[in-house]
């Protein structure tokens, strides 16, 4: 069982795609930073709230999954290069046939794991093809 | 800085050790690494232990009192101290160990690497592992470490010529040294077809292009040069420890098949120990994935990019061909018991290096080389010895 806190505290960056970005350089991060890299203590960070569409960098069929994740055996796990810049990592809404390098994508609302039956159900963001 | 020798070193057999616990492990490879120092509990300045995840795999913290408790040692009040690091953690508590002797701060050190991995269940081992790379952007979305290190694959396999053929000889090669090392959790050899024909975990990487779960444990004995003679007429020196780190998650790495910290490390243990790639004369690197292996040949610098899938396929790195690699096994075939991996893979270069490596040994090894990393890249230890 994991901390319901732990989970709860990221709701507005796994709900609504919001990160940041150095306004001192102009990148965007995505996960959330609170410290550019290049930047250092001169960056500038606001919280920016990304549209969300992008593109598979990379991508893998999961077969073999952690326990709160066996059920939902095989699925689709990629790298998705955001149009402002950064990448991260989300589950594909498609069948692992269709997963390939360069597609293009949006991002959707899902169910991504439950703690058991009665436990606590954690959502986030998925992508679909864009077409 | 002084000189640093390995006077000792000692490991369990490698496996899914059901009768033996977590005490058993480390207790019978410190005991091994001092016999064959010939040290004793007494003139142990310091421990070092590399454990990832006790308190995941046996509910169990607090490592560094424990091993030095069960060593026998409580009544000396040593320091003991656990270093983690995930997959990396006995690379870094070698590192610490050497650290310590070179500064002068203490003269004989042990640095022992431990992990008990079966005692949970496959589906809470692979989450365990999953801590290894970013809980919260990774693992939350379920991504396990066979998948992350599947989407470098797939990544590599876009941008440079690597066949799934060639990927399936890593393991081949490995297990057929594998087969030469009595400590070996595998000791078959197996066909291309084997590999191609086994499972699917994360597309590409089928289960024979994954390093197994195991339990283990290895220690080895530090010394100053000028001490070291005194315990053994075959000390190894050590000439490079290096480090690097780099981003927790895949996603964020500047490029998504070169492991940069891979590349500073190594930058940096060969610029200390004044070599050149040219010179090692084999290298254990960090296989956690067949896909590790040709990077980490590639990041180290014995080849370009893109290169070393051909190398493989052409023999170079088999334990006859220019530059043998893994020669115990690796991780896919020697076994991967997360915490002890870094250490185990000194033991086997000193091993070779006193030409004691038996059915596998490397004519007339001088230098070698070993590479460890913790998660997908995120920590790396790389370190050079010689005779």
């Amino acid at each position: 069982m994991s901390s319901v806190a732990r989970f709860w505290r990221k709701i507005p960056q796994r709900y609504n795609l919001i990160g940041t970005r150095c306004t001192t350089c102009g990148r965007y991060f995505f996960p959330p930073r609170s410290f550019c890299p290049d930047c250092r203590r001169a960056g500038k960070i606001v919280s920016y709230k990304f549209p969300g569409t992008g593109t598979v960098v990379t991508y893998t069929i999961i077969r073999t999954a952690s326990e709160q994740f066996e059920q939902m055996t095989p699925y689709a796990l990629a790298i998705v290069k955001l149009d402002e810049g950064p990448l991260f990592t989300a589950q594909l809404v498609c069948s692992p046939e269709e997963a390939r390098i360069g597609m293009r994508v949006r991002p959707v609302f899902r169910r991504i794991s439950a703690d058991g039956e009665s436990g606590v159900i954690h959502y986030g963001t998925k992508y679909v093809p864009e077409e | 800085m002084r000189d640093v020798a390995v006077i000792g070193v000692g490991c369990t057999t490698f496996g899914e050790k059901w009768d033996t616990s977590f005490r058993d492990l480390f207790v019978e490879a410190g005991a091994l690494a001092l016999e064959d120092a010939g040290v004793s509990g007494e003139q142990i300045g310091a421990m070092y232990v590399g454990n990832m995840s006790a308190g995941r795999f046996i509910e169990q913290e607090h490592i560094g009192a424990l091993i030095a408790d069960y060593a026998g040692l409580a009544s000396t009040h040593i320091p003991s101290t656990r270093v983690e690091a995930a997959c990396a953690s006995g690379g870094l508590s070698f590192r610490q160990a050497f650290i310590s002797v070179a500064s002068g701060l203490e003269d004989i050190v042990v640095a022992a690497g431990v992990e008990k991995m079966t005692d949970v269940a496959s589906g809470a081992s692979v989450d365990a592992l999953a801590g290894a790379a970013d809980r919260e952007w990774e693992g939350f979305v379920g991504a396990t470490f066979p998948g992350l290190y599947a989407m470098i694959a797939h990544e590599y396999m876009s941008r440079y010529p690597l066949t799934r053929e060639q990927l399936a000889q890593v393991a081949v090669k490995n297990h057929y040294n594998g087969a030469r090392n009595p400590i070996a959790q595998f000791q078959q050899e197996i066909s291309l077809e084997t590999v191609l024909k086994s499972t699917l975990v994360a597309d590409p990487l089928r289960l024979f292009d994954c390093s197994p779960i195991t339990d283990g444990a290895a220690a080895v004995v530090l010394a100053p040069l000028d001490l070291a003679r005194k315990f053994t007429d075959t000390p190894v020196r050590v000439l490079a420890s290096a480090q690097a780190s780099d981003t927790i998650a895949l996603h964020d790495r500047r490029d998504i098949s070169t492991l940069d910290a891979t590349v500073a490390a190594g930058r940096r243990a060969f610029a200390m120990a004044g070599i050149t790639p040219k010179e090692i004369d084999l290298v254990e690197v960090h296989d956690c994935f067949t896909i590790a292996e040709i990077c980490a040949i590639e990041d180290l610098g014995f080849c370009r990019k893109g290169e070393a899938g051909r190398l493989t396929e052409e023999g170079v790195t088999a334990l006859d061909g220019d530059l043998p690699v893994n020669t115990s096994g690796g991780l896919k075939a020697c076994g991967h018991p997360v915490g002890a991996t870094g250490i185990k893979q000194v033991c086997e270069v000193v091993m070779q290096l006193r030409g004691q490596a038996g059915k596998r040994q490397v004519d007339g090894a001088r230098i070698g080389m070993t590479h460890n990393v913790g998660g997908t890249g995120a920590t790396v230890a790389v370190h050079i010895m010689g005779v």
